[in-house]
């Protein structure tokens, strides 16, 4: 081991007196609300930082997706062939018409980065779960689902579940138990990205997505 | 006393310059306004700031044993974990991992971390290209300066003075003073450098032993790029960042993003854990990890001072600070302005260089007010203006005693002996009171603002007296 860390950790070792010990309640008291309540919290979060949230139905948002997509002209719309959502989206697809073209790359971002950074119009995941308090979405990004998928392109479509609301954030790591194991990239977002940096005025759209739409199933 | 008098220019030239006052003004009470919206409920605040005060108090208890644990578990994830005691060791560890993969391309993410070591600068004598990707950093790069807020970098420019630049640093784009478009515009420039870069680098917002986890919070997506696009990404940290439990984040995160924009979440919270794995298509295919010590270890010695590392950067003690507010963050000369860089810079680089700053604070308290994580501030300023002039050799701050002025200790000595000695006392309270008329009106820099003060024709003791009360 490198000198620097036993330097390091000797002189910390090496305080004289010692500090009393922290007395430190990790409990929590979720709070007491119920689904519907949830819902609402989330959406008017989501909605209070700019993201578009519209609220569908497990067995309709394949065609509201559809919908959306088309109005907002879309060219392309990117998504993941082997993910959670790939069936319904291709059977959209299929019955729909003039819709933009879906693209699907199974092979390792590096080799189209190109492609993913200056022509892709808009890439569609799933979610983990979410959380109601300060409305964000989990993601937990998958060998079918990257990462870059909700970064890199201009607009991002995301399905959340309302089943999987969380009360809050504490919530969401004690009941999922993410101490157990972590994934390579765990992610909270809320909302398209933001920056306040030029005299403290809010402007959307920075190197994230300019976008974000949300499809609540209830 | 050269740093007071480079510091009293600095100070004058911020104070007589209106658009920078204006601009930190308006800046200030915008941020002090979002965070008292974000925390409507005060006893909910007030729990909350206990709890985060205790997590950190934790983390910092057991440091080494948590930082152990942290390597332990980063190692396991794949993470390359590295440790600098020195800026110079550091910066030399981030250039190897350049050197090793033959980069030149360099993107960062907003890391505090990286302008203490300098790094562009070091690595920029090295040949290599540094882009700042976060909007602040990335305009006060374009203009060579350094961060004047630890938020907000940019924070003492208008948006025409940025306007300006842009068009001076980007003749092809069209000027404009509209906010939104300047963002696209640097949207569009920075797009291809996280294309193009070879390294990504970051800072970290907490590192949690229990999981091997680097957690980082951010708004743009700038954050995210750096840590995801470039086939390597490095992150830099303070020894300090560590905390013992997964369960510890969320409090810190609600604490961190209230105090610092008024924000209930950032837009992105993101937390890495390994490099790409088998299977996955795309993240670096290296993390590495450097923690940096830096002096760090030499404040956790003192039982006091130690206070000040529980710090999770906010800036709140700076957005309510009424000198920060006037004289902006350059004006400190110091990379991390405000109370707590008052407080900790002087620790890292001596009292002999920064001494000036603990003495540049009107003791308000207003800083530890806010201070999401309870640092006691205006306590550890005066301890620092204290360790300044004590010149028992005792304690261990940098630069101790460097402050001290043989003519103002003796006025001390005289003051204790005569304050000791009830004749004395007597006889020149009695003596100050005749002579009253001759005490001069100017009495140096005190009068030139205020009125000098005037000795009373008679004392408290001899008005009691008067008055008929006898102590006796």
């Amino acid at each position: 081991m490198s000198k620097a860390r036993d330097n390091i950790l000797a002189r910390l070792r090496a305080r004289n007196a010692e500090k009393p010990p922290v007395d430190l309640d990790r409990g929590f008291n979720s709070p007491d609300w119920n689904r519907q309540q949830r819902i609402e919290l989330f959406c008017k979060a989501m909605r209070s930082v700019r993201t578009e949230v519209h609220r569908v139905t497990a067995a309709d948002w394949p065609e509201q997706l559809a919908k959306l997509v088309k109005e907002k002209q879309l060219k392309n719309l990117l998504y993941a062939p082997a993910g959670p959502l790939a069936e319904k989206i291709e059977s959209a697809w299929r019955a729909g018409e003039e819709l933009p073209e879906l693209v699907t790359r199974e092979v390792d971002v590096d080799g189209w980065k190109e492609e993913l950074f200056f022509d892709i119009d808009a890439a569609i995941t799933s979610t983990r779960s979410a959380i109601a308090e300060v409305g964000a979405m989990i993601l937990w990004p998958t060998p079918e689902e990257p990462r870059t998928f909700s970064l890199v392109p201009p607009v991002h479509i995301a399905v959340v579940e309302a089943d999987k609301l969380h009360n809050t954030f504490a919530d969401a790591i004690a009941n999922e138990n993410w101490q157990d194991g972590m994934p390579t990239n765990a992610l909270l977002i809320s909302g398209p990205s933001k920056s306040a940096d030029i005299e403290q005025t809010l402007a959307y759209g920075v190197h994230g997505p300019v976008e974000l739409i949300v499809l609540l199933i209830e | 006393m050269q740093q007071k008098a480079e510091f009293d220019q600095r100070v004058q030239e911020a104070l007589n310059n209106p658009q920078l006052r204006s601009n930190f003004r308006i800046a200030m009470d915008g941020l002090m306004e979002k965070r008292s919206n974000a925390f409507p409920d005060k006893s909910f605040m007030e729990e909350l700031r206990v709890l985060g005060s205790k997590i950190r108090a934790n983390a910092l208890a057991k440091q080494p044993e948590l930082l152990e644990q942290l390597e332990a578990n980063c190692t396991r994830n794949g993470i390359q974990v590295h440790w600098a005691e020195t800026i110079e060791q550091a910066n030399r560890i981030v250039l190897e991992i350049m050197e090793r993969h033959n980069a030149t391309r360099m993107i960062k993410g907003k890391s505090m971390v990286s302008e203490e070591m300098e790094m562009n600068h070091f690595l920029e004598a090295q040949g290599k290209s540094c882009i700042e990707s976060d909007l602040g950093e990335y305009i006060i790069q374009l203009d060579h300066e350094t961060p004047s807020h630890i938020i907000a970098p940019a924070i003492h420019k208008s948006k025409q003075e940025i306007a300006k630049l842009f068009k001076a640093k980007h003749p092809d784009i069209p000027y404009s003073e509209d906010i939104e478009t300047m963002t696209r515009s640097a949207r569009q420039v920075l797009r291809s450098k996280f294309y193009e870069a070879e390294i990504g680098l970051s800072g970290v917002n907490f590192a949690v032993a229990e999981t091997g986890t680097l957690c980082l919070v951010e708004n743009e997506g700038n954050g995210r790029m750096c840590t995801t696009v470039p086939p390597v990404h490095i992150a830099v940290t303070g020894i300090e960042k560590v905390l013992e439990k997964l369960s510890d984040v969320p409090p810190l995160l609600k604490l961190l993003t209230r105090s610092a924009s008024g924000q209930h979440i950032s837009t992105y919270f993101n937390m890495i854990s390994s490099p790409r794995k088998p299977g996955e298509r795309d993240g670096p295919k290296e993390v590495h990890l450097v923690l940096l010590d830096n002096q760090r270890s030499k404040i956790y010695e003192d039982d006091e001072l130690f206070d000040s590392l529980r710090c999770i950067r906010c800036g709140a003690c700076m957005n309510h600070c009424p000198v920060y507010t006037r004289i902006g963050g350059h004006a400190y000369g110091s990379l991390i302005p405000g109370p707590i860089g008052s407080c900790i810079e002087p620790q890292k680089f001596g009292l002999d260089k920064f001494g000036v700053l603990p003495t540049a604070s009107t003791l308000c308290g207003a800083c530890g007010e806010v201070c999401p994580v309870k640092i006691p501030l205006p306590k550890l300023l005066h301890r620092l203006r204290y360790e300044q002039v004590r010149d028992d050799h005792t304690g261990a701050t940098n630069g101790q005693g460097s402050q001290r002025s043989g003519k103002e200790a003796m006025i001390w000595k005289l003051w204790s002996w005569a304050h000791a000695n009830p004749a004395v006392y007597r006889s020149g309270t009695r003596l100050a009171s005749l002579f009253r008329g001759a005490i001069p009106n100017k009495i140096g820099p005190w009068t030139r603002v205020r009125t000098a003060p005037k000795i009373a024709p008679k004392s408290l003791h001899q008005l009691a007296r008067e008055e008929g009360f006898d102590h006796e």
